[in-house]
C-alpha cells in the first residue's frame, strides 16, 4: 500500500516539475526516478523513451506506465499514470476556469522564455548522461549521428528511425557474434 | 451521459492513434474540432499556448483543457482518461512481452540500436528548444551566410538567454556540490530572471 502511493506521489511530483513535454520530463525522471528511488537504470529509460516514440499516446504517460508496471504490475502501471496527469488535470482545470488570457500575460510569457532557457541546458545534461551509456562504440555514435542529422532536417516520424535503428542493431550485433564465433 | 461518452470515445482515438509524443495529438484536436463543434481551431490555438506554459505533459494538457472547454470538470477528467487508456494498455502489454524475451538475444541487439536512436531523437527534440528559445531563427535563415549583415545577425541572437544558459551550464556542470541541487530550482531560479529581464520582452 505505502508502495503504491509512493509511486502515485512521485510520479505527481513528477508531473508538476515537467515543464515543456515529455522530453523535458526526463531530467526530472532521471533525478527522482533513477537517482532518488532507484526504480530504473539510464539504460532502462532510454529503452521506455525508445518504445514511447512507436508506441501511440503521450511519452510522458508511456514512460510512466513502464515505470510502475515494473514496480508493482499493471496497478503499479496505472497509478503511476494517474500521478503523472493529476497535477495537469488540476492546474489546467482551474486555468480554463478562471483565466481566460493565461497564455498572454506578460508574467507568464516572460516567466516561460525563462524557463525555456533552463530546460535547454537541463536537456543538454540529461542527453550528455544518456550519451555515456547508449554510445559505447563507433557504430552507435554512427547510429546517433545520422538520426540526429535525419531528424533535424527531415519531418519523417521518429517511428521509422526507431525501427530502422532496432534492425540496424540486430544486425550489427549478429555480425560481432558471429565474427567472436569465428 | 451520451457526450461524456463521446468525449471519452474520441479522446480514447486520438490516444490510439497519435504516435510520437504530445504535439502528434494536435492533427486529431483540430479535426475533433471541426466534426463534433465542441471549439473552434483559435480554441486549439490557444489551448497549445496555455499547455505550453503549464507544467504537466503537452497531450494531457490539452486533453484536460478540451475536456473542461466541452462538459466541465468531469469532461476534463473524462478527456484525460480517455487519452491515457490506449496507452497504458499498449504499454502493459509491451512491457509483459517484453519481461518474457529480456533475454533473448535478438531483442538485446534491438536494444543496442535503440538507445543511441532514443538520445539522438530527445538531442533533436533539445535543439528545436534552442533554436526557439536563443535565436529569432526566420530571421537568420533569411540573412543565410551574407557576412556583411552580420549586425542584424547578431541582433536576432538573444543575448540575455545566452547569458542565462552559460550561467546555468557553469553551475550545473562546473561546481560539484551544485550538482546535486534538484533542477526544479533551477527552473523556479529561471522563470525569476525571466520576469525580472523580461525575457520575452513582454
Amino acid at each position: 500500500m505505502k508502495e503504491l502511493l509512493d509511486l502515485f506521489l512521485t510520479f505527481a511530483k513528477v508531473g508538476v516539475m515537467t515543464f515543456g513535454g515529455g522530453y523535458a520530463m526526463l531530467p526530472i525522471l532521471q533525478r527522482e526516478v533513477v537517482d532518488r528511488k532507484h526504480w530504473a537504470t539510464q539504460e532502462e529509460l532510454m529503452d521506455y523513451y525508445a518504445i514511447g516514440q512507436c508506441t501511440p499516446g503521450v511519452i510522458a504517460v508511456n514512460t510512466a506506465t513502464f515505470i510502475g508496471q515494473k514496480q508493482r504490475g499493471v496497478l503499479g502501471g496505472i497509478l503511476t499514470t494517474l500521478g503523472v496527469v493529476f497535477p495537469s488535470l488540476i492546474i489546467i482545470t482551474i486555468i480554463a476556469a478562471f483565466v481566460s488570457n493565461f497564455a498572454d500575460l506578460a508574467i507568464v510569457k516572460n516567466a516561460f522564455a525563462g524557463i525555456r532557457v533552463c530546460v535547454c541546458v537541463l536537456i543538454f545534461n540529461a542527453v550528455l548522461k544518456l550519451w555515456k551509456s547508449a554510445v559505447k562504440d563507433v557504430a552507435a555514435g554512427i547510429i546517433f549521428g545520422v538520426i540526429l542529422i535525419l531528424s533535424l532536417l527531415t519531418n519523417l516520424s521518429p517511428v521509422w528511425y526507431v525501427i530502422a535503428a532496432a534492425i540496424a542493431g540486430i544486425a550489427i550485433q549478429s555480425i560481432k557474434a558471429r565474427r567472436a564465433m569465428a | 451521459m451520451m457526450l461524456y461518452l463521446q468525449l471519452f470515445w474520441e479522446f480514447f482515438k486520438t490516444g490510439l492513434f497519435a504516435v510520437g509524443g504530445g504535439m502528434a495529438t494536435l492533427p486529431f484536436l483540430y479535426s475533433m474540432g471541426d466534426k463534433m463543434g465542441w471549439f473552434t481551431q483559435a480554441q486549439v490555438a490557444d489551448m497549445v499556448a496555455v499547455s505550453e506554459s503549464t507544467p504537466g505533459p503537452i497531450g494531457v494538457n490539452m486533453a484536460t483543457y478540451v475536456g473542461y472547454l466541452t462538459a466541465g470538470i468531469p469532461g476534463s477528467i473524462i478527456a484525460t482518461l480517455g487519452l491515457v487508456t490506449p496507452s497504458v494498455i499498449v504499454i502493459l502489454i509491451v512491457a509483459m512481452f517484453l519481461k518474457s524475451f529480456r533475454n533473448n538475444p535478438y531483442v538485446e541487439r534491438a536494444f543496442y540500436g535503440l538507445r543511441p536512436a532514443s538520445t539522438a531523437l530527445i538531442a533533436a527534440a533539445g535543439l528545436g528548444v534552442v533554436r526557439l528559445t536563443f535565436f529569432d531563427w526566420s530571421t537568420i535563415t533569411s540573412i543565410g551566410l551574407d557576412f556583411s549583415r552580420i549586425m542584424e545577425i547578431l541582433k536576432a541572437i538573444h543575448w540575455p538567454a545566452i547569458i542565462l544558459a552559460a550561467v546555468l551550464l557553469v553551475i550545473t556542470r562546473g561546481i560539484k556540490k551544485l550538482s546535486k541541487v534538484h533542477p526544479i530550482v533551477w527552473i523556479a531560479a529561471s522563470a525569476v530572471v525571466g520576469i525580472v529581464f523580461r525575457f520575452a520582452g513582454a
